[in-house]
């Protein structure tokens, strides 16, 4: 048995401890939000956070990672007035919708790290999520809202 | 129920047979379709319900809303209920919205343009006939399909003459209730409202509504009384994504449920030799290995632990019946252009011999390589076999089509298999194909009574990816006197749709109508003109890719139209406004050439190129600006004018343009398919990237409204972007790239 933690909820999984935590989410609890999309970090569909760090979930073995604190989109602190999730919402930025949550865990990551990030910061952060779709326009809009509204809640 | 047989040359031709008589338009199509008699919601409607059509139900519970279309991403889960509840005067969150199960009651009439064989912008009294005539084979066989950027042309009318149905009947019901006049009663979020101001809601009168006929001569409002439609709504599956809430195809979760990933043969199609699973049955949470048609199968306590199984199966595969080597895919099409693999002389206009031997003479070749698909959400699906049939949830765009393969991949008649409908991480034309329904019924047969999700792995997914069609174009023109004299298009291809219609089990010997578009669909005035299309035979199945034919004829049109125009001496931009010859779709180039304020040539390493394509009857003009810089070509900005007839959903609007543009402009770039030992080569994003956001420019749109009739807007955006860069990095830096992907010639930031 691995014990970790999502979410603030204690679990114990009876996986192998190479399984990557992106399985252990989806297929062992339940937890839908992040995405497998390659396998191999490189779309970022899987983004979760592990001790505050954006982290690509299908990387991650869950052997290793046993003891730490994994957030998803799901347990967000005050997820309904989060200003990532409202300024995603007011941009309308998904279309099919599936990199998205991955999306938004690495756009946090970004504004956790940089408050008011440039053209440039955006790029060079979020080149990792890869958006079929092609929302890439609407993302950078709504990073930037985001970073103006937490900005203006400070 | 199973569509009848189809056969295209049937209604192409025979529209002779209902000349005349018939009185279709849209609006009578409409009325017809929204109060089909053989509505398939009746059979499993509960007590006190009613439904007026197959797309509105009313129980003393709730309100649901049929989506016929599947929800690929462009947004249609949306708008379909969104169109019902406009007439309805409902607001989002009073109703619940189902994706449509199969029934011909559901058939697509917005295919009746594309499958007629006249260009979109002839809407002369045959060309009207032709699509008439095609609309009731349409009918007939019931096809239901999403697809072809048809969604907003075939519901635009219906599913608001389905509201008004319904709107009508609840307030003929409450009028009886009252013993007040129809008259004198309104409707308001969900509820009819009484003279005196008393509100009886919807959900009260549906055991009543039940007990009368529907009022069927219920009239649209007309576009000027619209609360939510044509303005910028939140669509409505966008709050749930956001949130993460949204559960797509591949989040389904049933009790007991096991997990399963494949191998299959990835000659495509071929039959699986031998294997040795001997290291996979004593891998972790592995419950079952299984021999599938093509391949294997592992079943499992968790997706990942399938996966990691089926990957350590040894398999030997039949070889594969297309060439193994890509260098030989090639050299079958350069050979195509023969009489004996003629499609199709799609259009001939003047003498066209006799132009070509006027002034100068331009000739190009182009090339296009196959593509994968490949949504982020990979090929997937839950189903459940049990004595009775088959329950399928997946995601797809052909329910009909659903039924019939896995039904008859396991013995069972089409009607034995419930299909429930999913919302998808995209499609891109992906999701029409079937191999992913084939083998889970064939799993989940093999499995009696175990719920079976199965998940492909992305290199599965992108090896079992039929690929967009491969295409040579041999073009010639010729120019004199400032003016181009003469045109001949002339390509060879696999054939998309063809090669999706035999799948789906409608084999067809015509020629394959997609690969007219982009290549006869040319507006411009020029006096000899030709386009013919040949047929390659015995390459890798091909299959319909965002845009279909017009993602590779349009570039090729549209880059040697930009050769032809430099070659006169003349502007690009103001030359193919001065030669188009449709009034509405040189309104679009002028909208683009003022949205970019063309004047000409940038200079210091900048170039602008224009694209018009019009694609599934859309017309699109594309402006792109590129910067050469010392790390390569910069995109910097695109400018992009639509007409649609109607912009029904601006926000979506503006949203499916851009990230059609992005589809175009990536994978002109850097992505293709090859082939080796048979097998796709490319097998994960890194070596099949198209656009990341670095590579992303701004990208400005402008919907305009003067077409008459309402067109899609998910694919035609794609075609101009290709020929559009192109014809920007010739401007820029004198080099002209004629073949797909453009970074095989030229840097790219």
């Amino acid at each position: 048995m691995i014990e970790l933690t999502v979410n603030g909820t204690k679990h114990q999984v009876d996986v192998v401890p190479e399984m990557p935590l992106l399985w252990v989410l989806r297929d062992e609890l339940g937890i839908t939000s992040p995405k497998y999309g390659c396998g191999v970090a490189q779309c970022g569909a899987c983004t979760v956070q592990i001790d505050g760090m954006a982290v690509r979930s299908c990387q991650a073995h869950i052997g290793e990672i046993a003891g730490k604190s994994v957030v998803t989109l799901e347990g967000l602190e005050k997820r309904d007035q989060h200003p990532v999730l409202q300024a995603w919402i007011e941009h309308q930025v998904p279309q099919c919708g599936y990199c998205q949550t991955g999306q938004i865990m690495q756009a946090i990551s970004l504004l956790d790290l940089i408050a008011q990030p440039t053209d440039e910061d955006i790029n060079e952060v979020m080149s990792g999520n890869l958006c079929r779709c092609g929302t890439y326009p609407r993302i950078r809009a709504a990073i930037h809202a985001a970073a103006a509204k937490k900005m203006a809640e400070k | 129920m199973a569509p009848q047989t189809y056969s295209r040359r049937a209604f192409v031709f025979g529209s002779a047979a209902v000349a005349g008589g018939i009185a279709f338009g849209l609006y009578g199509d409409a009325v017809q379709a929204a109060t089909a008699s053989d509505n398939p919601l009746s059979a499993s409607l509960g007590p006190n319900s009613v439904t007026f059509n197959p797309w509105v139900e009313i129980s003393p519970e709730k309100i649901t809303l049929i989506a016929q279309h599947a929800d690929i991403g462009q947004g249609v889960g949306s708008v379909q209920p969104i169109l019902i509840a406009e007439e309805m005067d409902l607001d989002p969150g009073q109703f619940e919205i189902r994706f449509a199960g199969p029934s011909p009651a559901y058939f697509n009439t917005g295919f009746a343009d594309e499958f007629a064989p006249f260009v979109a912008a002839d809407q002369s009294p045959a060309a009207e006939e032709a699509r008439a005539a095609s609309l009731e084979y349409l009918r007939k066989t019931g096809l239901q399909m999403t697809g072809g950027s048809s969604t907003i042309p075939d519901t635009y009318q219906k599913l608001r003459v389905a509201g008004a149905v319904a709107r009508e009947t609840l307030k003929a019901v409450a009028a009886k209730r009252a013993g007040v006049a129809v008259a004198d009663l309104r409707t308001q979020s969900g509820h009819v409202i009484l003279p005196d101001g008393k509100k009886i809601a919807y959900l009260e009168l549906a055991a009543d509504a039940a007990k009368i006929a529907p009022v069927l001569d219920a009239k649209p409002r007309d576009p000027s009384q619209w609360r939510l439609l044509g303005k910028p709504m939140t669509r409505l599956d966008i709050r749930p994504k956001v949130m993460g809430e949204l559960k797509f195809g591949i989040d389904m979760k049933m009790d007991g449920m096991l997990y399963a990933s494949v191998k299959l043969n990835p000659s495509k199609g071929q039959p699986l030799k031998s294997y040795d699973a001997t290291k996979a049955r004593t891998m972790p949470g592995v419950k079952k290995i299984l021999e599938i048609k093509n391949g294997v199968a592992v079943v499992a306590t968790n997706s990942w632990y399938a996966m990691k199984a089926v990957a350590a199966i040894d398999c030997e595969w039949a070889p594969s019946v297309y060439p193994a080597e890509q260098a030989d895919h090639w050299k079958v099409l350069e050979t195509s252009f023969k009489p004996e693999f003629l499609g199709k002389e799609w259009r001939k206009i003047g003498d066209i011999e006799a132009g070509l031997k006027v002034g100068t003479r331009v000739e190009a070749e182009y090339r296009a390589p196959y593509l994968a698909h490949q949504p982020l959400e990979p090929l997937n699906g839950m189903g459940l076999v049990t004595d009775k049939g088959m329950e399928i949830w997946v995601g797809h765009q052909s329910p009909q089509f659903v039924q019939n393969i896995a039904a008859a991949a396991i013995g069972l008649k089409p009607e034995q298999v419930t299909f429930h409908n999913q919302w998808t991480g995209g499609s891109f034309g992906h999701r029409l194909e079937y191999e992913n329904v084939r083998v889970l019924a064939e799993i989940a047969n093999q499995m009696r009574g175990t719920p079976i999700k199965l998940v492909f792995s992305r290199e599965e997914d992108f090896l079992q990816d039929i690929p967009r069609q491969i295409a040579i174009a041999r073009h010639k023109g010729s120019v004199d006197n400032g003016k181009i004299v003469a045109v001949d298009l002339q390509l060879a291809s696999t054939t998309p749709l063809k090669g999706l219609l035999e799948r789906s089990g409608i084999p067809s010997k015509d020629p394959d109508g997609q690969l007219a578009a982009g290549l006869w669909n040319v507006y411009y005035d020029i006096p000899n003109f030709r386009g013919t299309s040949y047929e390659a035979q015995g390459l890798s199945p091909s299959t319909t890719w965002r845009s279909v034919g017009a993602s590779t004829a349009g570039f090729f049109t549209e880059s040697f139209i930009d050769e032809l125009i430099h070659a006169a001496g003349l502007d690009p931009m103001k030359a193919r406004i001065a030669m188009c010859n449709v009034p509405t779709y040189r309104k679009v180039l002028e909208t683009v050439a003022e949205m970019s304020d063309w004047k000409g040539p940038l200079g210091n390493g900048r170039g602008r190129g224009v694209a018009f394509v019009e694609a599934f009857g859309t017309p699109v003009a594309e402006v792109v600006e590129v910067t050469k810089t010392d790390r390569g070509i910069r995109i910097d900005k695109v400018w992009v004018a639509v007409d649609v007839g109607k912009v029904v959903d601006p926000v979506n609007f503006e949203n499916q343009v851009q990230g059609g543009v992005v589809w175009g402009l990536g994978h002109a770039i850097n992505c293709e398919i090859t082939y080796a030992k048979g097998a796709a080569q490319q097998t994960n994003y890194n070596h099949h990237e198209a656009m990341r956001i670095y590579q992303c420019p701004v990208i400005e749109v402008r919907g305009l409204e003067n077409d008459p009739k309402v067109r899609g807007v998910g694919e035609p955006p794609v075609p101009p972007a290709a020929p559009a860069l192109a014809n920007a990095i010739f401007a820029a830096t004198g080099q002209r790239i004629r073949e797909m992907p453009f970074n095989k010639f030229i840097d790219f930031v």
